[in-house]
């Protein structure tokens, strides 16, 4: 049958379209088209990796700022604590040396006063006898002053001495 | 180990696989009538040619046949077409080139005339004795040689432009747009293609390291046939021709890919052919002869399977339209009947064809890049055995399309 039986010419024209369509079409459209592909396909490649990285990096920097923000916050906190101490620490100071000072003036004024009452019981003391001799003056005096008296004194002396 | 991607594409492959045997079984059952129809015809050729009606088996093979001239419309004497130029080589008389239209109507010309479309040379009347004469005929036309620019050639010579054409702008426009932007029109629309060719046809089939070297070739064949299907499905000047249902230019393709095969073939490929390892030699006796039929046996298959594909289309289509004719011819009634019918089963055959278009592309594809994958396989055991399992497997799956 006709259908069946290559023809010649048809034969010889194919091969030589053929063959100029592939090495042209090699030259100026695979090779190139090929290359764009692949290159394409090699900087989307390396944008999903640096974007990847870009990630790491953002969440390695996430990090390491909540770890600055909380070292931050410690400092903060122990400065706080550190501050707190100090105030407490002049406070109580304070406190202590008011007291000791208080304490101080106390015993200062307590001494005072106390040689102060010394004085004054001294002096009261001179006064009550220096009056108690002037009353036994007085009173010697007065029952020393008759005969009589004298008598009775020394009589009732007598006694008591010769009792003992 | 089947990774879960080559399992889809089985998946994807047996579907294929069950569209082919669908579109197959519709061809064979449509298939029946013009092929009565071409055999009644050749068999009675002078009784068609007396009978004035309409010729469906004529009008067929007219159509899926290459032929001298680009006929447009019309029918015998009224007939309009397109002249082509003839180019040939007569052994006795040297080269000669003149336009097809100095030959039809059974015209002579220069001592050639057209018989069934080929170009034979003219008896010359009165030259004596008829022994003679038979002589010289058969004579010349043994020693001529036809390379006329038919409609096949010419369809060839505009889809090979096109192909330029096409892939060349695509190119610039690669160039233009550079990697770092994404393709637009034109290119967009091959891009996916040519990922498909690169990413399910060539890297699968003949590997990750080497499939670079024989892109530019799959994607050759792939687009070149591809086009020319779908050329051929358009019914005007300058698409319909039948050029890739034509059995030289399937032939043409099927040897390029046996001596990229025979090429690229390392000695891991000859030795399976020759002496397959762990073989016995009397079993060898008979392998080796089967593996070398083989080798040619592939090819020649890739060559039927596009031709009878493509070329059954054609007939589909064009029975269904001479179907209408045929029943008008009994009645205009009948003819507008099946019209209807003839238009929506055309259309469907269209939708099919274009699928059909695509696929036959792919699978001429696919198998070529499989047969070099099997050539330039490197040879460690283990692997190479499943590798062949799969590679038989798919062969047997896209043999039944």
């Amino acid at each position: 049958m006709e259908l069946v039986k290559p023809d010649i010419g048809l034969i010889f024209w194919m091969v030589v379209t053929f063959s100029i369509i592939l090495l042209l079409l090699k030259k100026f459209a695979w090779k190139p088209i090929l290359n764009m592909i692949k290159e394409r396909e090699t900087s989307i490649d390396n944008a999903l990796k640096s974007a990847e990285q870009a990630r790491k990096d953002m969440q390695s920097l996430k990090s390491s700022n909540e770890k600055i923000l909380a070292e931050a916050r410690n400092e903060r906190e122990s400065m706080l604590k550190e501050a707190r101490d100090t105030k407490e620490a002049i406070i109580n100071e304070a406190k202590a040396k008011a007291k000791s000072e208080a304490e101080r003036m106390i015993a200062q004024a307590r001494e005072a006063i106390n040689s102060e009452k010394m004085a004054a019981i001294s002096e009261l003391k001179t006064q009550v006898a220096t009056l108690s001799i002037d009353i036994a003056e007085k009173i010697l005096k007065e029952q020393l002053s008759s005969d009589e008296k004298q008598k009775i004194v020394t009589g009732s002396l007598v006694q008591e001495v010769t009792l003992n | 180990m089947p990774h879960l991607s080559s399992l889809l594409n089985r998946k994807t492959r047996t579907l294929l696989v069950f569209i082919g045997v669908f579109v197959f079984s519709v061809f064979k059952a449509f298939a029946y009538e013009p092929e009565e129809l071409l055999n009644t015809d050749t068999l009675s050729t002078k009784k068609a040619e007396e009978k004035k009606g309409f010729n469906a088996g004529h009008l067929i093979t007219e159509h899926i046949s290459d032929a001298h001239e680009w006929h447009l419309f019309g029918e015998g004497e009224h007939a309009v077409s397109v002249p082509l130029p003839i180019i040939i080589y007569d052994e006795a008389k040297g080269w000669s080139v003149f336009l097809s239209n100095k030959l039809e109507h059974g015209k002579t010309y220069n001592g050639y005339k057209l018989e069934e479309n080929k170009i034979v040379a003219a008896e010359e009347i009165g030259v004596g004795e008829e022994d003679v004469v038979e002589d010289a005929s058969t004579n010349s036309i043994n020693n001529i040689w036809d390379f006329s620019i038919t409609k096949n050639v010419l369809a060839l010579l505009f889809s090979a432009f096109l192909m330029l054409w096409l892939f060349t702008s695509v190119a610039k426009a690669y160039k233009q747009r550079g990697s770092q932007q994404a393709p637009k029109g034109l290119q967009s629309f091959m891009e996916p293609l040519i990922m498909f060719v690169r990413d399910d046809v060539a890297k699968n089939s003949i590997g990750e390291k080497k499939y670079e070297k024989y892109m530019p070739y799959l994607l050759t064949v792939f687009f070149f046939i591809f086009i020319n299907n779908l050329l051929g499905l358009v019914p005007i000047i300058p698409g319909g021709a039948n050029l890739t249902g034509n059995i030289a230019v399937c032939m043409v393709l099927a040897v390029f890919t046996l001596v990229v095969v025979l090429i690229s073939a390392n000695g891991h490929y000859w030795r399976h052919i020759f002496a397959m390892p762990g073989v016995p030699i009397p079993v060898l006796l008979i392998l080796t002869p089967i593996e070398l039929i083989g080798v040619v046996l592939r090819p020649f298959v890739l060559m039927i399977r596009l031709f009878a594909n493509i070329t059954a289309g054609h007939i589909i289509a064009l029975a269904f339209f001479s179907l209408i004719f045929i029943f008008g011819e009994m009645s205009a009634g009948a003819g507008l009947g099946v019209a209807v019918v003839s238009v929506l089963f055309t259309v469907f055959m269209g939708f099919l064809e274009l699928l059909v278009a695509f696929l036959q592309a792919y699978v001429f594809t696919l198998l070529s890049a499989i047969y070099i994958g099997a050539a330039i396989e490197e040879g460690h055991h283990q692997h190479d055995e499943h590798h062949a399992h799969d590679t038989k497997l798919s062969e047997a799956q896209i043999d039944i399309i």
